[in-house]
């Protein structure tokens, strides 16, 4: 075990799989010569090639594209997209393509390709390098959308995902490539898909999160204590498929909800949580649900502090729940 | 080349190898590029004893386009979108391909189905969305993939398989594979994205991909002229690095040798072609599309003359290999294989309704469990029927 940050883990897990199998391969902007814009692939051309770490044209209609047909033809390709906010150009090959592919052919055409992009606000990034689009992806048939917090999580998730039989999104969140630190294992151990992370207990109220907004709801959970609350904070890690389960396990415990993500709020993926929240635990819930989210602007470059959730609105957000009953 | 994979046959009679078609009245001339133009002297040529098989595949895509219309009008199937006009380009595009290689289609490639050995039964399966249908009835007509026959699955969207086929030849290169992909479209692809990422992406790579073009003059109500303003879509391969060849897609020879030429170039790690086939689209675009709105019966007329499928009749007639009688025998032969195959595959049941909460992800999460099980009691209690 060493200790090592978020995009270090995401670097190993890569040369992990790698190494593991001859058919992963990466492909993506920037990933070869340069290592990668965050260094995510950062030694890995040299350790495995040209033929394995793909520097590509700049298009992700082409990475994505390729990306699927390899996969089809039974490769494990790896697709980097430099920044979430850019792969639009790619979406109708991941929507209508990627996506569908195992389903329009009646099985006959897995396609497990990984795309992984750093995404989410707090790097002063503005309007497009900022953006947490998680809920269209989560809202496609077909894919899995999976967000690590984690130095640990990043690399057993990634590992899982380049293995998985279906395609996977990967998004990692750049804010916390390299503050958050922790120890991650050697060799080929996986943390498995679909499965939440309690991050720490507790019996008044559920916070659930992921990504980036796991460093600052920690926070506002411990600060809640000097309020008399006690905090239950659940990592999502993947939103699709989600852990359902630990959802509603948890507010039936605590009765309470309280939703974060940065992504704005309308239609965003807090909203499937409270959905479900209201469908299956009505009953259990002593106080209405509370979200803390980005707003349903475009992301401001200036003002990206107000705009991205901290530790105060989220703590303000347990208090007013336990308070309201 | 001998295929392996075909259900197509033709009569036992041997074939002479057939003169140039000097009778058929050429009035179709490419708008060729000078030194990019197919020749025949740079060809490599059908085999004589294929071109029989390749004028009855041809006959049994033109007769189920007759019979596949038909039936949607009455109501029989959803939709169909017509190959008519194409039957030369694709058959013989195909037919220059080893079995090996990976055929990324789009929706309107029965020709190209037919030679990978595509079944009738297969074929109206998947237009009728039953339960032997091999996408399970999810897809529209025309609509499906063999992946046996290296026949991927097609979508709607335009262009998508272009860029697919490349990263499948990168692919197949890596493991060392001696075959190429290549992905049909139409001169409305060639607008896309993915038709600019896959050139370009081809062109770098130098990928063993086949690019074929079908310009059949319309992409639904847009005439070719509308999507460039480029002399010919061949020439679009120039800025990529990419050799386009321009041929006439209404013969048989100058189609099977772009597509070979192509092929030994791409094997030989040489790169891509971009081969631009000259065809016409003499039906609509689907069973949903009035051409009428947008072209006129003259233009239709006009282009009626080149029929791919009485051109290379003629062909073979004056060759003195094939006769009237002979042609009307065989028309009569396919038209009842395929009666049998819509009388055998119409009385199959229609998918299992719980079916379609299959195949999404390679096991059904929780989520999709709980749906199968609210569909199912729906069913149950008849608030739904399939």
């Amino acid at each position: 075990m060493t200790e090592v940050t978020l995009v270090q883990a995401v670097n190993r897990a890569l040369r992990t799989a790698m190494s593991a199998d001859p058919e992963v391969l990466l492909l993506g902007e920037d990933i070869g010569v340069n290592g990668g814009v965050f260094r995510a692939t950062e030694g890995l051309l040299k350790d495995f090639g040209a033929d394995r770490v793909i520097d590509t044209p700049l298009s992700e209609t082409g990475i994505v594209g390729a990306a699927v047909g390899m996969a089809l033809y039974g490769l494990k390709p790896v697709a980097e997209i430099q920044f979430l906010d850019f792969i639009y150009p790619g979406f109708d090959q991941i929507v209508s393509e990627l996506a569908k592919f195992r389903y329009r052919s009646g099985g006959q055409y897995p396609c497990h390709v990984v795309i992984r992009s750093p995404y989410g606000g707090g790097i002063k990034g503005g309007l497009y390098h900022s953006q947490s689009t998680e809920a269209y992806f989560a809202h496609t048939a077909g894919l899995k959308v999976v967000v690590p917090s984690t130095p640990a999580d990043a690399y057993g998730l990634l590992l899982s995902s380049i293995f998985d039989p279906d395609p996977v999104i990967f998004l990692e969140p750049k804010r916390i490539y390299r503050t958050v630190t922790g120890e991650v294992p050697e060799g080929d151990q996986r943390v498995p898909i679909g499965r939440a992370r309690t991050v720490r207990e507790g019996t008044d109220v559920s916070v659930f999160a992921y990504g980036a907004m796991i460093p600052p709801a920690t926070e506002a959970c411990q600060a809640a204590e000097a309020d008399g609350v006690s905090a239950e904070l659940i990592d999502l890690r993947t939103l699709v498929p989600l852990d359902a389960g630990a959802v509603l396990a948890s507010v039936e415990k605590t009765g309470r909800a309280v939703i974060v993500h940065e992504a704005a709020r309308f239609c965003g993926y807090g909203a499937e949580i409270a959905a479900i929240l209201a469908e299956k635990a009505f009953f259990s819930l002593k106080a209405p649900i509370h979200r803390v989210t980005g707003f349903d602007t475009p992301f401001p470059y200036a003002l990206e502090n107000l705009y991205l959730p901290n530790a105060a609105r989220i703590r303000q957000a347990i208090v007013d729940t336990v308070r309201a009953g | 080349m001998r295929r392996k994979v075909r259900t197509v046959r033709f009569l036992a009679q041997s074939y002479n190898r057939p003169p140039a078609p000097s009778g058929w009245a050429l009035s179709f001339v490419p708008q060729s590029v000078p030194g990019r133009v197919v020749t025949a002297a740079s060809a490599t040529e059908i085999a004589p004893e294929d071109l029989g098989p390749i004028y009855r595949t041809m006959l049994l895509a033109r007769s189920l386009d007759e019979r596949c219309l038909a039936m949607q009008r009455q109501g029989r199937i959803g939709f169909y979108a017509p190959v008519m006009g194409q039957e030369a380009a694709q058959v013989a595009g195909a037919w220059a391909l080893d079995p090996a290689d990976w055929v990324f289609p789009a929706y309107r490639e029965l020709g190209v189905a037919l030679v990978r050995g595509v079944t009738l039964d297969e074929l109206f399966d998947q237009f009728f969305g039953n339960s032997a249908d091999r996408m399970k009835g999810r897809q529209m007509p025309n609509h499906y993939g063999y992946r046996d026959r290296n026949f991927v699955v097609g979508s709607s969207p335009i262009g998508t398989q272009i860029i697919q086929a490349v990263g499948a030849a990168l692919a197949a290169r890596r493991r060392k594979d001696p075959i190429v992909t290549i992905p049909f479209f139409g001169d409305g692809a060639t607008s896309s994205n993915d038709f600019h990422a896959g050139l370009n992406f081809g062109g770098v790579f130098q990928a063993p991909t086949i690019f074929f073009c079908q310009n059949n003059g319309w992409a639904i109500s847009l005439p070719r002229s509308r999507q460039t303003a480029a002399k010919t879509l061949a020439d679009k391969g120039v800025a990529y690095g990419v050799p386009g060849v321009v041929v006439d897609g209404n013969d048989v020879h100058q189609v099977f040798r772009a597509v070979r030429e192509a092929r030994a170039r791409a094997l030989s790690g040489a790169g891509p072609t971009l081969i631009e086939v000259q065809v016409y689209r003499l039906g609509a675009h689907s069973t949903s599309d009035d051409p009428h709105r947008y072209r006129t019966d003259a233009e239709v007329a006009e282009w009626k003359k080149q029929d791919p499928i009485g051109r290379l009749k003629h062909e073979l007639i004056e060759a003195g290999q094939w006769s009237e009688d002979q042609d009307a025998k065989l028309l009569e032969e396919v038209r009842a294989e395929i009666s049998a195959a819509v009388t055998r595959t119409e009385a199959i049941g229609p998918a299992d309704p719980l079916s379609f909460l299959d195949d999404v992800f390679a096991t059904r999460t929780l989520q999709l469990d709980e749906q199968r099980h609210q569909l199912e009691e729906m069913l149950h209690s008849g608030l739904v029927k399939p």
